[in-house]
């Protein structure tokens, strides 16, 4: 394993002045990106931009409805129809567009080969939006799925999505096999498993022949969990394996240690879908080793999170230097925050104080939001400026951090100590409705800190479309080299050496 | 010896090769043999056409995001009824190609547990009111009001059933509310959910021995199980609702000096009366089989003592003697 090879950063990074902001590392446009790479993670990361708003939107009017429950008189505007909207739409809209469209760029840069197919990345990219789409209109009209969690979309809205999965997948596969580096690199370990599982996970998900009764809660369970864990977790931290050392300019702490967090994770990851069922009819036993896995989770969480941490040692003060950075530390900060409090809500005492509260609506949400869209954020604001040359405005990254942080923070702590307060009410023996009225105040704080998190997403919408490539004519945008150039030679000799164990 | 680090083939075939036979082996392994052993309880019966298309429409409105039917083995629960056992699911079945067995245990309580709710709240005119405005009934709920399961109608026609709204909930223009096929069949739907009995002699089928009630003091228990169990129809503070449920507060057998009346029709429920020249058409669920002769007990006293109701107060052994005639008819 070589882990040796990376060239060091030529003396310190950042300006001899403080201002409002702190300047960022500025980049121009890497030579060597190929423009039709470009475009496509910039068009991914389009879609995905505005399956974000909407879904945040419709995230932002249900909050709002349970403050307010008359404010929806129609039938697709009620509560039960937007929920699975807004949940299918941040997953497969916004979350797995993102995550795709860098997973191209980190695939092909860290294996040194262009893409096998251009337009098969198209293709996906269409199918996916079809999938969004349709499986959106057939929610609102009242089609779904089942009722089930995050599998509402029927079989021919999700469809397209599995095709899209298996000929990315694919793409993938060629653009690995032809590699010009010995060595698979490890985020291509991630990258390309998550696209495997995730398409076998869908297929076992909605084939038939198993699924009725309880069979079908077995499924869910192990669906449910694993389309979380087995498709955001791995597809992000794959990336973060590319991005982290590349933006610290630095090799990753451990490849062994990434090695062993791939392989933990699928061991064990897998086990413990049915956790989401603890004290319902599901044998007793697949329970116990849902939680017996779920505790096992430890290892591939600390250990991920550790080579993070380590390969960030000494060089933290980067951080504030950089626009991608803070997110991507925000986004392991809650990695590991939110796995292990997974790990602890799988226990059977535990379970019992938050099973069917509010609390589980703050843990996927610091799941899906603290950790994967931070994630993916970071990926945006650290790999779009390398290969348009065009920077954000700083001062506005940083409001949609702290906006976007500060949201997530209110959100989740409101739920989480409301949750909890349900949980008491019920083993206290109170009536229902005294549960309801107690939320009352814990739903407010959780509206305010989801319009925090909207307007969050206007802003990095904003910013997004600030670091398009200019047309032709009005190319004036390149940072003046006095401001950042020492900066921007630190990031040339780290674009030069693309992975670690180059 | 394959290297996952230079072979692609080896690498991805093995994280495909594990992955696919962990989930046979926790997933589809165990869902293939619970769909195998599947009956269903033998006092259960299939759902109707129009519980179909009740249950139907509960799936397409979304109602599983905030109500479970799920009663878990564990004492918070005992209110909705015994623990679920996997026969209770044994009937859920795709209803056509497109669509999957319905998932219906749950993963949110932000509404209660519905398994019991055809039990616990039997009153279609209740059950009317409340999916076209919870807050007709339960005023502070979250729940959306779903409208569009109504139609407005200027005259309600013969045999059209008219929801009975309290004053500000109507539509503005004065029109009345009356009830659709999907209104009905959802409400349909609700009153079929009742848990079936366990078979005989089966380890979960004995009643566990009332422990929430063994914590409580007697007046806490009565104002607890009022809240629980009465204050949907008859409110929070036993005023009811003007024409469709009777107020407890200076109700004549609720005060009378005699309790056995009050005791029996607790036990036994009650529709169709007229208290003070209005009948009252919403049927009152009978509690012989919800409560215990001690929870029964407290919940009468809190009647007769509370809002400014002063009768005297019965005990458990009361409500026995008064159960047992019941046992003989």
């Amino acid at each position: 394993m070589t882990t040796e090879g990376i060239i060091t950063a030529k003396g310190r990074v950042g300006p001899a002045n403080r201002q409002l902001t702190v300047a960022k590392v500025a980049v121009s446009q890497g030579a060597g990106v190929d423009p039709r790479m470009t475009r496509i993670v910039l068009a991914y990361a389009a879609f995905a931009t505005v399956w974000l708003v909407i879904g945040t939107l419709i995230g932002e009017f249900m909050g709002f409805a349970l403050v307010w429950p008359e404010m929806a008189q129609v039938s697709w505007l009620s509560f039960g129809r937007l929920r699975p909207v807004h949940t299918n739409m941040v997953f497969w809209g916004w979350a797995s567009l993102g995550m795709l469209g860098l997973g191209h760029y980190v695939v092909t840069v860290t294996s040194r080969v262009r893409l096998h197919s251009y337009a098969l990345a198209w293709v996906a990219l269409g199918l996916i939006n079809l999938t969004v789409v349709v499986g959106t209109l057939f929610l609102l009209a009242g089609v779904n799925n089942g009722g089930q969690e995050y599998r509402e979309y029927i079989w021919p809205a999700m469809l397209p999505f599995a095709l899209a999965l298996m000929l990315t997948g694919y793409n993938f596969y060629r653009t690995i096999e032809s590699r010009q580096t010995d060595e698979i690199y490890i985020s291509n370990w991630w990258i390309l498993s998550a696209i495997i599982w995730t398409t076998v996970l869908a297929t076992i998900a909605y084939l038939p022949g198993y699924q009725e009764g309880m069979g079908q809660t077995i499924i869910q369970g192990y669906y449910m969990h694993q389309g979380v864990g087995m498709w955001f977790t791995p597809m992000v931290l794959g990336m973060a394996y590319y991005l982290v050392p590349k933006l610290l300019n630095t090799p990753i702490y451990s490849y062994s240690l990434g090695a062993l967090a791939f392989s933990t994770q699928l061991l064990f990851y897998t086990m413990i879908g049915t956790h989401h069922f603890i004290f319902s009819p599901v044998p007793w036993w697949l329970q116990t080793v849902a939680i017996v896995f779920s505790i096992g989770m430890v290892i591939p969480v600390v250990a991920g999170t550790a080579n993070f941490a380590l390969t960030a040692r000494g060089k933290w003060s980067m951080i504030r230097k950089s626009y991608a950075l803070p997110f991507l530390a925000a986004g392991i900060f809650y990695y590991c925050f939110v796995s292990l409090q997974g790990s602890l809500e799988a226990l059977r005492t535990a379970n019992l104080y938050w099973h069917f509260t509010n609390f589980t609506v703050g843990h996927s949400h610091f799941s899906m939001y603290g950790f994967i869209t931070f994630m993916i954020w970071g990926g945006i604001y650290g790999m779009v400026p390398h290969m348009t040359g065009r920077n954000p405005r700083q001062l506005l990254v940083g409001v949609h951090f702290w906006l976007a942080f500060v949201g997530i923070g209110i959100y989740g702590v409101s739920l989480s100590i409301g949750g909890h307060l349900q949980g008491v009410s019920w083993i206290a023996g109170e009536a229902f409705m005294e549960s309801v009225r107690m939320m009352a105040p814990f739903w407010l704080w959780r509206a305010v800190g989801g319009t925090l998190m909207f307007v969050s997403h206007l802003l990095f919408a904003y910013n997004f479309w600030h670091m398009l490539p200019k047309k032709q004519g009005e190319d004036a945008a390149a940072p003046a080299p006095d401001e950042t150039g020492e900066c921007e030679q630190v990031m040339d000799a780290a674009a030069n050496v693309e992975v670690a164990n180059a | 010896m394959l290297n996952f680090h230079t072979n692609a083939r080896a690498l991805y075939g093995a994280s495909f090769a594990v992955f696919l036979l962990l989930s046979l082996i926790v997933a589809v392994g165990p869902a293939y043999w619970a769909q195998e052993n599947n009956a269903p309880l033998p006092g259960s019966r299939e759902l109707s056409e129009q519980e179909q298309l009740g249950q139907h429409i509960y799936i397409s409105e979304g109602c599983v995001a905030c109500h479970t039917q799920q009663v878990r083995p564990v004492p918070s629960d005992e209110v909705f009824g015994r623990p679920a056992v996997p026969a209770d699911f044994a009937r859920f079945k795709p209803k056509d190609a497109f669509v999957q067995a319905p998932s219906l245990l749950g993963s949110q309580r932000t509404g209660p547990d519905l398994t019991n709710i055809g039990k616990r709240q039997p009153s279609e005119i209740w059950q009317n009111m409340h999916l076209y405005n919870p807050r007709t009934v339960v005023p502070d709920s979250v729940m959306p009001s779903h409208p569009w399961l109504f139609k407005e109608v200027d005259t309600p026609r013969p045999g059209q059933t008219v929801v009975q709204l309290p004053e500000g909930f109507g539509p503005a223009n004065g029109r009345a509310v009356v009830t659709t096929e999907q209104s009905e069949a959802l409400v349909a739907y609700l009153l079929s959910l009742k848990q079936d009995p366990l078979p005989e002699g089966s380890a979960m089928g004995a009643k566990k021995g009332g422990a929430k009630a063994d914590d409580k003091g007697g007046g806490d228990l009565g104002a607890s199980v009022y809240a629980t169990s009465c204050a949907s129809c008859h409110q929070d503070k036993g005023q009811g609702m003007p024409g469709v449920f009777p107020p407890l507060v200076g109700d004549p057998v609720v005060i009378d000096e005699d309790p056995s009346d009050h005791i029996r029709i607790v036990l036994e429920g009650l529709q169709g009366k007229e208290i003070n020249g209005v009948a009252y058409a919403s049927p009152m669920t009978a509690f012989a089989a919800i409560l215990d002769d001690k929870e029964i007990a407290a919940v009468v006293n809190h009647e007769r003592t509370s809002w400014g109701n002063d009768a005297p107060t019965v005990t458990p052994a009361d409500v026995a003697k008064i159960r047992a005639t019941l046992d003989k008819k």
